[in-house]
C-alpha cells in the first residue's frame, strides 16, 4: 500500500539533527540508523546535483536552506517534485510564523516547529495546503495560552 | 538565546537549550543533561505537587533531551497528566511528548486512550484536532482498537468542522493502514466519496488521499470516486491562476489535490463511460498544453509545481497505456525534459521514460532519444542522473540498438562509479543474451565485460555463459579460440581463467588442430596461470586437466606429472590434494572406453530462465519488473530458444550460496530429497541451481561421484574413510511441516522412509531404513539425538534396530514421542554403518516439529476477532512478510494450513484472499492456543518472483509464535 512519506528529516550542515518526523512505524535504533547514514549521504553531495536519490527502496528528495537541509523519504511511486514543494511550503509556514526563521527559531521552539507540522502534514499526507490556514490554526492556538504574565513570579528550574 | 521566542516562551527551557549548546564537549554535554535529568526527576517526585506550567516545562525539556538522542525512561505519566489538563498548551505539550515518545506500555496506553477520548467527546474542535493528530501521529494498533468505529463518524458527520473533517480523514487513513481488519467499511464510505464534491479544497485534499488508499484494496466499493475525480480535476485545470485563491501556488492551481487526483485516477482503468473518458482525456490535454506555455513565474516553484502536476498525469497515461496519441505527446515532452538546464528535471524525464519505453506505442517514440541519453551517461556530473540514464538504455534496448546499447554500456563501464558498476555488469549479460543474433557477439561481449570489470561480474554471469556454450554447438569453437586468445594476455581476471578452463576442458579438441593452439600449449598456458588462481579455480582446472587426458592422450605424462608433483599430491587444501590423487589414479588404471564414458562432454542443461535476471531484480527492486515482463514475452525468440519459459523457482530466487558452484567442488552432499530422479541420465551439474541438494552428477570434479559410483570407480580409489555427512539442513524437515509421510533421505546407498501420527501431546513415528546396495550393511547403529535443551521438551524412545541390514532389504525402527513443553529446534537422527569396509556416518533432522502437536479448532469469525484482539501484545504476535516461493494457488495453501495442523477457518477474515487458522499446541505441561492469518499480497502481479506473504502469528507465548511462524513461512 502507498504511504506517501515515510519521515522528513532537518538537519544542519554539521549534521545535527534539527527535527525528526517519522509516519511509518520504527525502532528508535533503526531511526537512528536510518539518520546516521541519510545525513552523511546527503552531506557528501555537492551543490549542484540533483535534489532525488534513490536510497535503500526509497527515494529521499531533499533541499537545502541556508544552513539546514530538509530531507524527506518517499515511495517508488511517489511524486518528487512535489514533495519537494512539500518542503518548501513548510519553510515558508516556520517563515511567517517566526517572521524570517532561522536555524535558531526551531533549536529554540522546537515544539512549534513540530505544532507547525502537525498541522501541514498528517500521517505523511498533506492535510491543509493553504498557507491562511495552517497559519490560523496555529495563531488561534497561541490565543488560547495563558496570558503571560501568569509565568513572571514562577522561578526557573 | 534568541531575540524572539514566540509563544509562551518557557523561560527555564530557553536557558536549558542555551546552556546545552554552549557546552564545549560531548562530556559537558551530557554532564548538563544528567544534570537536568536529576532536576526533573526529584521534581517529579517531590511532596510538592507541580503545577500544569511547571510540569510542562520539565517534559518538554525532556522531550528536547530525548531529540538530542539519549534515552528517557521517565516523565510518561506526567505527559498523560498534562493531556487532560484544560489548558491548551499544556494539553498540546503532552500530546507532543506521547507522540514522540509513545511506547507500548499497555497501563499507558489506556491511560492515553482515555485523555484522547475525552478530548474526542469535547466537542471542541481544537482539542478534537490535538486528539486526532495525535491518534494518527501514534497510529498503533491499540488506538486503532479503540477509535476505528469513532473516527468514521466523526469524518462524515454534518457539523463536524473543516479541519477536525481533514484530521480524521488522514487519522483514519493512517489506522487503516496499521490495522485495516480494524477499520470497519459501511455507509460512511459513499458519504466519504462525495467529499471529493466538497467546497473546502482542504477537506477534499485529505479525503482524496483517505479514499485512494482504501481504492486501492476496496476498487469496487470506491468506483464511484473516479467520475468525482475527473470532474473536480477538470475544474482545477481549468480555473483561472486566482480562482482558488490560496490554495493557488506560484500561479498554479491546487497543485498537491491534482496530483492526488491524478494519483486516485492510477487506481482504475480508464473510464468506460465516454463523456467521462473524453473529459479526462481533454484535461490531460490541457496540463499537456500548459507545460508549452511560457511561465507565469521565473520562481522554480512555480515550475516544480507545474511540472509535478505534468508528470503525475504522464504516469497516469501510462497507466492507461491506451491513448497512442497522448503516450506520444508524453514522449515528447520528456525529451524536452531531457536537455532541461535543471538537473531534477532531466533526472525525473530519464525516470518516467523508463516506463513509457515498456508502452508498444511509445516504445519507438522513446527511442528517437537514444543520442541524448547516450549522451548523458557520458557528461552528467551526478551519479544519480548517470544511473537513470543507464536503466533507461536498459529499458529502451531492442534487437535494432542492442548492439549500440551494449557497446556504449560496456565504454561507460570502463570509467563507472563502483556503487554501479555489478549492475551494469548484470544489465550488460542481460541484455547481450536476449538480443544476441550471433553468438560469437555474445560471447565477445561477456569475456569484455570480463575484462574490463571481473571484479564486478557475478558468478550468474559467467556460469550463463557457459551453459549458453554449452548448449550451442555453433557457438563452441568459437568461444573455445576467443577464450585461448583471451588467456594470452599476461594478466588476465580470474574469472577469465574459469571460463576459460571450463570451454578448454570441454572444447579444448576443437582448436587443436591450429599449431599455434596445439594441446600441449593450451595445457602449458592454463597451467601457467594455476599458480595465481584461488584454491577454487585451481580446482576447477585440475578438472580441466583430466578432461585434457581425455580428449588429448598425447598429454597425458605430462598431465600425470603435474598431478604427482608435490605441490598436488601433498597440497595443504584437502580439496585439491584429493582431486590430485583421485585424477592421478583414474588417469592411470582406468581404460581409454571408460575416461571416455566419465569425461565425456557435458551434456546440453536444462533450460531455465537466467539466473542474472533474478539477481537484477534483487539489486534493483520491483522497478524492474517491467523488464522482466518484457523478457518473458520475448523468450521465446532468445537464443536458446526453449518452448516455453521455466517457471522460475525458488532455486533461483536467491542467490548461490557460494559453496555451490559451477562443478560442485564445495561440500555437496550426497543425493537426497533432489528433484531429479536417482535412475534416469540426470548426471548433469545444473549450475543455476544453488540449492545444493541437486544430485551431484558425474562432471569432472567432485570426489563424491568417484566415492559413490561403484560401477566405475571400485572403493579402492577411496583413500580415506569418508567424511560425517551431516545433512542437517533445515530443507530436509520443511518438506514435512505439513506433511507426515515420505521419503526423508536417499542416497545411493540408503533410502529412509517416515510415516507418523501425532495425537494431542504424543506421537509415533515409523523410521525405515532401506539398503539399496547388494551387500550387507554391518553394525547399522541408528542414534536419535536431542540437544540438551530439547531434552527437556521432548521425551523420546526408540528401540534398537538389527545391526545388519541384508542387500535389497528393509528395517524398521518405533520412536515414539512425547512433548512435555514448547521446543524450536529438531532432534537429529545419526546413522552409522560399515559397508564395503567403510564406516559411512551419516545425520539428518527429524521433522518432529512444534506444529505436529497441533489440534485444530474450529471457530466462529466474532469469536477469532476476539481472541485475535487478546493476544494484541507485541509479544504474543510474530510477523513474517516473504516472497513467495511457490505460485500462488487457494488450495494449495489451504491445503498447506490443514496439513500444519489448524483448523482452516472460512469466512472469517472480511478480506476473502486471505486464510486464517486457529489451532491449539499440546503439551504435556501446557496448552497453547494459536492464531494465525496469512494474506497473500495479490497487487504484486507478473511472476512468482515478486509475489510476497504477510504471515501473523499470535499465541499466548512468543517462542510459540516465533517457531510456528518460522515454520509456516517456510511453505508458501
Amino acid at each position: 500500500m502507498s504511504v506517501h512519506m515515510q519521515f522528513m528529516l532537518l538537519f544542519s550542515r554539521q549534521g545535527k539533527l534539527r527535527l525528526q518526523k517519522w509516519y511509518v512505524p520504527l525502532s528508535d535504533k533503526e531511526k537512528k540508523k536510518i539518520t546516521r547514514e541519510l545525513v552523511q549521504t546527503v552531506l557528501a553531495r555537492k551543490p549542484k546535483m540533483c535534489s532525488f536519490l534513490e536510497w535503500r527502496d526509497l527515494k529521499i528528495v531533499y533541499k537545502r536552506y541556508a544552513s539546514l537541509y530538509f530531507c524527506c523519504a518517499i515511495e517508488d511511486q511517489d511524486n518528487e517534485l512535489i514533495t519537494l514543494e512539500i518542503i518548501h511550503r513548510y519553510v515558508e509556514l516556520l517563515d511567517k510564523y517566526f517572521g524570517s526563521v532561522c536555524e535558531l527559531d526551531i533549536i529554540f521552539n522546537f515544539e512549534k516547529a513540530y505544532f507547525i507540522l502537525d498541522e501541514f502534514l498528517l500521517g505523511g499526507e498533506v492535510q491543509e495546503t493553504s498557507k491562511k490556514n495552517v497559519l490560523k490554526a496555529i495563531e488561534q492556538a497561541d490565543l488560547l495560552q495563558e496570558p503571560r504574565h501568569e509565568y513572571f513570579n514562577v522561578p526557573v528550574y | 538565546m534568541p531575540a524572539v521566542s514566540k509563544g509562551d516562551g518557557m523561560r527555564g527551557l530557553a536557558v536549558f537549550i542555551s546552556d546545552i549548546r554552549n557546552c564545549k564537549s560531548k562530556e559537558a554535554e551530557i554532564k548538563r543533561i544528567n544534570k537536568e535529568l536529576a532536576n526533573i526527576r526529584s521534581k517529579f517526585k517531590g511532596d510538592k505537587a507541580l503545577d500544569g506550567y511547571s510540569k510542562k516545562k520539565y517534559v518538554c525539556k525532556l522531550l528536547f533531551i530525548f531529540l538530542l538522542g539519549h534515552d528517557i525512561d521517565f516523565g510518561h505519566m506526567e505527559a498523560v497528566n498534562l493531556l487532560s489538563s484544560n489548558r491548551y498548551t499544556e494539553k498540546q505539550i503532552g500530546y507532543l511528548f506521547i507522540s514522540v515518545l509513545v511506547n507500548s506500555n499497555s497501563e499507558l496506553i489506556r491511560l492515553i486512550n482515555n485523555a484522547i477520548k475525552n478530548d474526542l467527546a469535547s466537542r471542541n474542535p481544537i482539542f478534537m484536532g490535538l486528539a486526532l493528530h495525535c491518534i494518527a501521529n501514534v497510529g498503533s494498533r491499540e488506538m486503532a482498537e479503540a477509535f476505528a468505529g469513532e473516527i468514521p463518524k466523526i469524518l462524515v458527520a454534518g457539523d463536524t468542522m473543516d479541519s477536525v473533517k481533514q484530521s480524521a480523514a488522514l487519522c483514519l487513513l493512517r489506522l487503516y493502514r496499521t490495522s485495516p481488519d480494524l477499520v470497519p467499511m459501511g455507509d460512511w464510505t459513499s458519504r466519504v466519496v462525495h467529499l471529493l464534491n466538497d467546497q473546502h479544497l482542504g477537506v477534499v485534499t485529505a479525503a482524496t488521499s483517505l479514499i485512494t488508499t482504501l481504492a486501492q484494496k476496496n476498487p469496487e466499493e470506491f468506483k464511484t470516486s473516479v467520475s468525482l475525480a475527473v470532474s473536480r480535476l477538470s475544474r482545477i485545470v481549468t480555473s483561472a491562476s486566482t480562482d482558488l485563491q490560496d490554495y493557488t501556488y506560484y500561479f498554479v492551481p491546487a497543485p498537491w489535490l491534482s496530483v492526488k487526483l491524478l494519483r486516485l485516477l492510477q487506481c482504475y482503468p480508464p473510464p468506460e463511460d465516454p463523456a467521462v473518458r473524453g473529459r479526462l482525456t481533454e484535461c490531460l490535454e490541457t496540463i499537456l498544453n500548459k507545460a508549452q506555455e511560457p511561465p507565469k513565474s521565473k520562481k522554480v516553484q512555480h515550475s516544480n509545481a507545474k511540472n509535478a502536476v505534468l508528470f503525475e498525469a504522464i504516469s497516469l497515461i501510462i497507466h492507461h497505456d491506451s491513448e497512442p496519441n497522448l503516450l506520444v505527446r508524453a514522449c515528447n515532452q520528456l525529451g524536452q525534459f531531457l536537455q532541461h538546464r535543471e538537473t531534477n528535471l532531466r533526472y525525473l524525464a530519464l525516470e518516467s521514460m523508463c516506463t513509457l519505453a515498456s508502452s508498444e506505442f511509445s516504445h519507438e517514440a522513446v527511442k528517437t532519444h537514444i543520442e541524448t541519453v547516450i549522451n548523458a551517461l557520458k557528461t552528467e556530473r551526478d551519479v544519480s542522473v548517470r544511473q537513470r540514464a543507464v536503466d533507461l538504455l536498459y529499458a529502451m534496448c531492442d534487437r535494432s540498438n542492442a548492439q549500440q546499447i551494449v557497446a556504449e554500456m560496456l565504454n561507460y563501464l570502463e570509467t563507472a562509479d563502483y556503487s554501479i558498476r555489478e549492475e551494469i555488469v548484470l544489465k550488460v549479460a542481460i541484455l547481450a543474451e536476449k538480443y544476441a543474433v550471433d553468438y560469437t557477439w555474445y560471447v565477445d561481449t561477456i569475456l569484455n565485460l570480463i575484462r574490463i570489470a571481473g571484479d564486478y561480474v557475478s558468478e550468474e554471469v559467467w556460469y550463463r555463459v557457459i551453459q549458453i556454450v554449452i548448449n550451442r554447438d555453433d557457438v563452441q569453437g568459437y568461444a573455445a579460440k576467443t577464450v585461448f586468445e583471451a588467456l594470452q594476455a599476461p594478466a588476465c581476471h580470474e574469472n577469465l581463467v574459469k571460463v576459460g578452463g571450463y570451454i578448454l576442458g570441454e572444447f579444448g579438441n576443437l582448436i587443436a588442430g591450429d599449431p599455434r593452439s596445439s594441446p600441449l600449449i593450451q595445457f602449458n598456458l592454463l597451467h601457467s596461470k594455476f599458480h595465481l588462481c584461488s584454491v577454487p579455480t585451481r580446482a576447477l582446472l585440475l578438472s580441466t586437466y583430466i578432461k585434457f587426458v581425455n580428449l588429448f592422450p598425447e598429454i597425458k605424462t605430462t598431465i600425470q606429472d603435474v598431478l604427482r608433483s608435490d605441490s598436488q599430491l601433498k597440497n595443504a587444501d584437502v580439496e585439491l590434494q584429493q582431486r590430485a590423487v583421485e585424477y592421478l589414479r583414474l588417469s592411470t588404471i582406468a581404460s581409454t572406453d571408460i575416461l571416455a564414458t566419465v569425461l565425456e562432454e557435458m551434456p546440453p542443461f536444462p533450460e531455465r530462465e537466467s539466473s542474472i535476471l533474478a539477481k537484477l531484480k534483487k539489486k534493483k527492486g520491483p522497478s524492474t519488473v517491467t523488464d522482466l515482463e518484457e523478457i518473458k514475452k520475448e523468450r521465446s525468440s532468445d537464443m536458446n530458444g526453449s518452448a516455453e519459459p521455466t517457471p522460475v523457482n525458488a532455486s533461483n530466487v536467491s542467490t548461490p550460496s557460494p559453496s555451490a558452484d559451477l562443478l560442485g567442488l564445495g561440500a555437496v552432499p550426497l543425493t537426497n530429497s533432489a528433484p531429479a530422479p536417482s535412475s534416469s541420465g540426470s548426471l548433469l551439474v545444473d549450475v543455476f541451481s544453488d540449492s545444493s541438494s541437486v544430485a551431484a552428477p558425474l562432471a569432472p570434479g567432485s570426489e563424491d561421484n568417484f566415492a559413490s559410483s561403484s560401477d566405475l570407480a571400485s572403493s579402492e580409489v577411496v583413500s580415506e574413510e569418508p567424511a560425517d555427512a551431516v545433512h542437517d539442513a533445515d530443507e530436509l524437515i520443511h518438506k514435512f511441516i505439513c506433511k507426515n509421510n515420505g521419503v526423508l533421505f536417499e542416497n545411493q546407498l540408503l533410502q529412509i522412509g517416515l510415516k507418523s501420527e501425532f495425537r494431542q501431546n504424543l506421537g509415533r513415528m515409523f523410521i525405515f531404513y532401506g539398503n539399496k546396495t547388494s551387500t550387507q550393511f554391518l553394525n547399522f547403529t541408528p542414534t536419535v539425538i536431542c540437544s540438551d535443551e530439547l531434552q527437556s521438551s521432548l521425551n523420546l524412545q526408540t528401540k534398537p534396530v538389527d545391526p545388519i541390514v541384508d542387500g535389497g532389504a528393509q528395517v524398521q525402527q518405533v520412536v515414539n514421542i512425547e512433548c512435555i513443553s514448547d521446543f524450536m529446534d529438531a532432534p537429529i537422527l545419526n546413522i552409522q554403518f560399515r559397508y564395503g569396509g567403510t564406516l559411512q556416518n551419516l545425520s539428518v533432522k527429524l521433522p518432529i516439529t512444534l506444529n505436529k502437536f497441533f489440534q485444530p479448532t474450529e471457530m466462529s469469525s466474532q469469536d477469532f476477532f476476539q481472541r485475535w484482539k487478546q493476544l494484541s501484545s507485541p509479544k504474543q504476535e510474530v510477523q513474517n512478510i516473504f516472497k513467495a516461493k511457490h505460485p500462488m494457488d487457494t488450495e494449495i495453501t489451504k491445503a498447506k494450513i490443514i496439513g500444519f495442523g489448524s483448523a482452516l477457518l472460512e469466512e472469517v477474515d472480511p478480506n476473502p484472499a486471505n486464510f486464517v487458522g486457529a489451532g491449539i499446541i499440546h503439551t504435556k505441561t501446557i496448552q497453547i492456543g494459536c492464531l494465525l492469518r496469512l494474506e497473500p499480497n495479490l497487487q504484486a502481479q507478473c511472476s512468482v518472483l515478486f509475489q510476497m506473504y504477510r504471515l501473523t502469528l499470535r499465541t499466548s507465548k512468543e517462542a510459540v509464535s516465533q517457531r510456528l511462524c518460522e515454520l509456516l513461512s517456510e511453505q508458501f
